[in-house]
C-alpha cells in the first residue's frame, strides 16, 4: 500500500506531525490543496466535454429517444400520464446517466488518462469527487434540457422547486455511487455491459425515493407526506458518498 | 497446508445431516398445523431460516470484504466469496419458499410488496456481485473488486430487513412486533417457537458446514493456480 491510499481523515491528524516539507511534496494535506485537486479534475472534464461535446450531446440524444420509446410503449395518453411522468423521468434519466457515467470512465482508461491521474501528486479521493462531481454537471444538464422537452411535448408544468430538489439529491446520490462502480466496470473484460448490472441492484433505493418523491411534489402533496422520501434520499447520499470515500482508494490502487 | 479432509468437518457433516432431519421431522410432526393457513404454514420454519442463512452469508461477505481490504490476504476473499455464494442459494430458497406460501396464503405467486422486491433486488446485487468477478482475470484486482462491491451491495441487506417496518407491507411480521393488519401473521404456540428455533439451529449448521467447505474448495482452488503458474515457469 501506498502513501496516497490512506484515508484522509488520518492524514489531517497526522499532518500536523509531519514536517512540512514532505507535506507540500504529496500535496494531500491540506483542505484547499484538496479541494484545488479536486476542481482542477473538473475543470480538465469540463473543458474537455466543452470541446469535444460528445457526452453530453450523446446522453441527451438518448435520453429524448427513451421519452419517444416511452410514449410508443406506453401510448400515453392525458390520464395515464400524470401518474406516470416522474417514473418516465427518473427511467431517463438513470439510463443516460449509465451511458455517461460509463463514457466518461471509460475515456481515462483507453488514453491512458487514468494513469496519468493517478501519478498526480494529490489525493486520490479528490479524482474520485472531481470526477463525480463531472458527471453530476453532465446529469444536471441533461434533466435542464430534457425537463422543458417534456414539459413542452407532453403539456404538463414542470417547473417545480421539488422536483428540482428531488434531482439534485438524487442525481448526487446516483452518480456518488455510479461513478465508483464505473471505475471499477471499465477495468473488467465485460466493461460494456456491466456498469447497469452492477449499479442498477445498488442504486435501485435512491431511484424509488426519488421517483415517490417526484411524483408526490407533481401531484401537490402535503410535506410530511414526502419528508420520508427525502429522508431516505438523503441517508442514501450520504452512505453512497461515504463508502465511496472509503473505498475509492482501494479500487484504483495498483 | 495439508489436503486431508479434516475429522472435525466429517463430524460436523454428520452432526449436520441428523439435525437437519430431525428438524424435518418437527416441522411435519411436532409442530402444530396453524388453524386458519393449514398446514402451508409449515414452509415457516425453513422459509424464515434460509433468509437468515442467506443474510448470514452476506453479512460474512461484508465483513471478509472489509478485512481483505485491509489486509490483502487472500483467505478473506476466499471467504467472502464463500458468503456470497451460499448466500445467493439460500436467499432463491427464502423467495421459492416464500412463494409457495404466498399462493395459498395471498393467492398469488408474486406481489410487489417491498418486502419482496428488496430481497429481490438483493439477490440480483449478489448475482452482479459473481459477474464482476467472473469479468475480471487478475486475482488480486478481482479480490479487491469483490470486497469493495459487497461491502455497496451490503447497503441493500438492511434496507431489506427494515423494509418491513418502512412502508406498508402485507408481508406478515412474526419475530418482534406484529402488525395484525397483515395477511397472514399468526401467533406462535410454545411447540411452534421451539420447532423455528430448531430450524434456525439447523439452517445455522448447515451454514457453517457448507461455509467450511466452500472455503476449502477455494483455499484448494488457490493451491492448484498456484501450482500451475510453477509449472509454467
Amino acid at each position: 500500500m501506498t502513501d496516497s491510499s490512506i484515508p484522509t481523515s488520518k492524514i489531517s491528524e497526522k499532518s500536523s506531525v509531519q514536517p512540512p516539507k514532505r507535506e507540500a511534496r504529496l500535496g494531500f494535506s491540506t483542505p484547499t490543496s484538496f479541494l484545488r485537486a479536486m476542481l482542477a479534475v473538473v475543470w480538465k472534464d469540463l473543458a474537455a466535454e466543452w470541446r469535444s461535446r460528445e457526452l453530453v450531446s450523446a446522453m441527451l440524444v438518448f435520453a429524448l429517444l427513451v421519452i419517444f420509446i416511452f410514449n410508443f410503449a406506453l401510448e400515453l395518453d392525458p390520464q395515464t400520464r400524470a401518474s406516470l411522468t416522474s417514473g418516465i423521468l427518473w427511467a431517463t434519466f438513470t439510463f443516460a446517466g449509465t451511458l455517461g457515467l460509463n463514457r466518461s470512465m471509460a475515456v481515462e482508461k483507453d488514453r491512458g488518462c487514468l494513469d496519468g491521474l493517478l501519478l498526480a501528486p494529490v489525493d486520490r479521493t479528490a479524482i474520485y469527487f472531481g470526477k463525480t462531481l463531472a458527471n453530476m454537471v453532465f446529469m444536471l444538464l441533461v434533466a435542464a434540457i430534457v425537463l422543458p422537452i417534456y414539459a413542452i411535448l407532453y403539456n404538463v408544468n414542470l417547473w417545480n422547486g421539488g422536483l428540482m430538489l428531488t434531482i439534485l439529491l438524487g442525481s448526487w446520490g446516483y452518480v456518488a455511487v455510479g461513478t465508483l462502480l464505473a471505475s471499477m466496470a471499465i477495468q473488467a473484460r465485460t466493461r460494456d455491459v456491466l456498469l447497469p448490472i452492477l449499479l442498477f441492484p445498488v442504486a435501485i433505493p435512491v431511484l424509488v425515493s426519488s421517483v415517490k418523491a417526484s411524483q408526490a411534489f407533481l401531484a401537490g402533496a402535503a410535506w410530511p407526506e414526502i419528508t420520508p422520501w427525502i429522508n431516505l434520499l438523503l441517508v442514501y447520499d450520504v452512505i453512497f458518498t461515504a463508502v465511496a470515500f472509503m473505498v475509492f482508494d482501494y479500487v484504483v490502487e495498483e | 497446508m495439508s489436503n486431508a479432509k479434516p475429522r472435525m468437518l466429517t463430524v460436523l457433516d454428520v452432526v449436520t445431516i441428523i439435525i437437519l432431519t430431525a428438524a424435518t421431522l418437527m416441522v411435519f410432526l411436532y409442530a402444530p398445523t396453524e388453524k386458519t393457513m393449514g398446514a402451508v404454514q409449515r414452509v415457516f420454519y425453513f422459509h424464515v431460516s434460509a433468509g437468515w442463512v442467506g443474510m448470514l452469508g452476506f453479512f460474512f461477505a461484508l465483513v471478509a470484504g472489509i478485512i481483505y481490504l485491509r489486509s490483502h490476504n487472500r483467505k478473506w476473499d476466499i471467504m467472502g466469496v464463500s458468503g456470497v455464494e451460499i448466500g445467493l442459494v439460500f436467499m432463491l430458497i427464502n423467495i421459492v419458499t416464500g412463494s409457495i406460501w404466498a399462493y395459498p396464503a395471498w393467492n398469488t405467486w408474486w406481489t410487489w410488496d417491498p418486502r419482496l422486491t428488496t430481497a429481490t433486488i438483493m439477490e440480483l446485487a449478489y448475482a452482479a456481485y459473481l459477474m464482476l468477478r467472473s469479468g475480471l482475470e487478475d486475482p488480486e484486482r478481482r479480490a479487491r473488486f469483490g470486497a469493495v462491491y459487497a461491502i455497496i451491495a451490503f447497503v441493500s441487506v438492511p434496507l431489506t430487513f427494515f423494509s418491513i417496518r418502512m412502508w406498508n407491507t402485507i408481508h406478515p411480521v412474526i419475530i418482534g412486533s406484529s402488525d395484525p393488519s397483515a395477511a397472514g401473521s399468526f401467533g406462535m404456540t410454545p411447540k411452534m417457537t421451539q420447532t423455528f428455533m430448531f430450524s434456525l439451529l439447523a439452517f445455522s449448521l448447515i451454514f457453517a458446514d457448507l461455509f467450511w467447505h466452500r472455503i476449502r474448495l477455494g483455499q484448494l482452488a488457490a493451491e492448484v493456480e498456484t501450482r500451475k503458474l510453477e509449472l509454467a515457469e
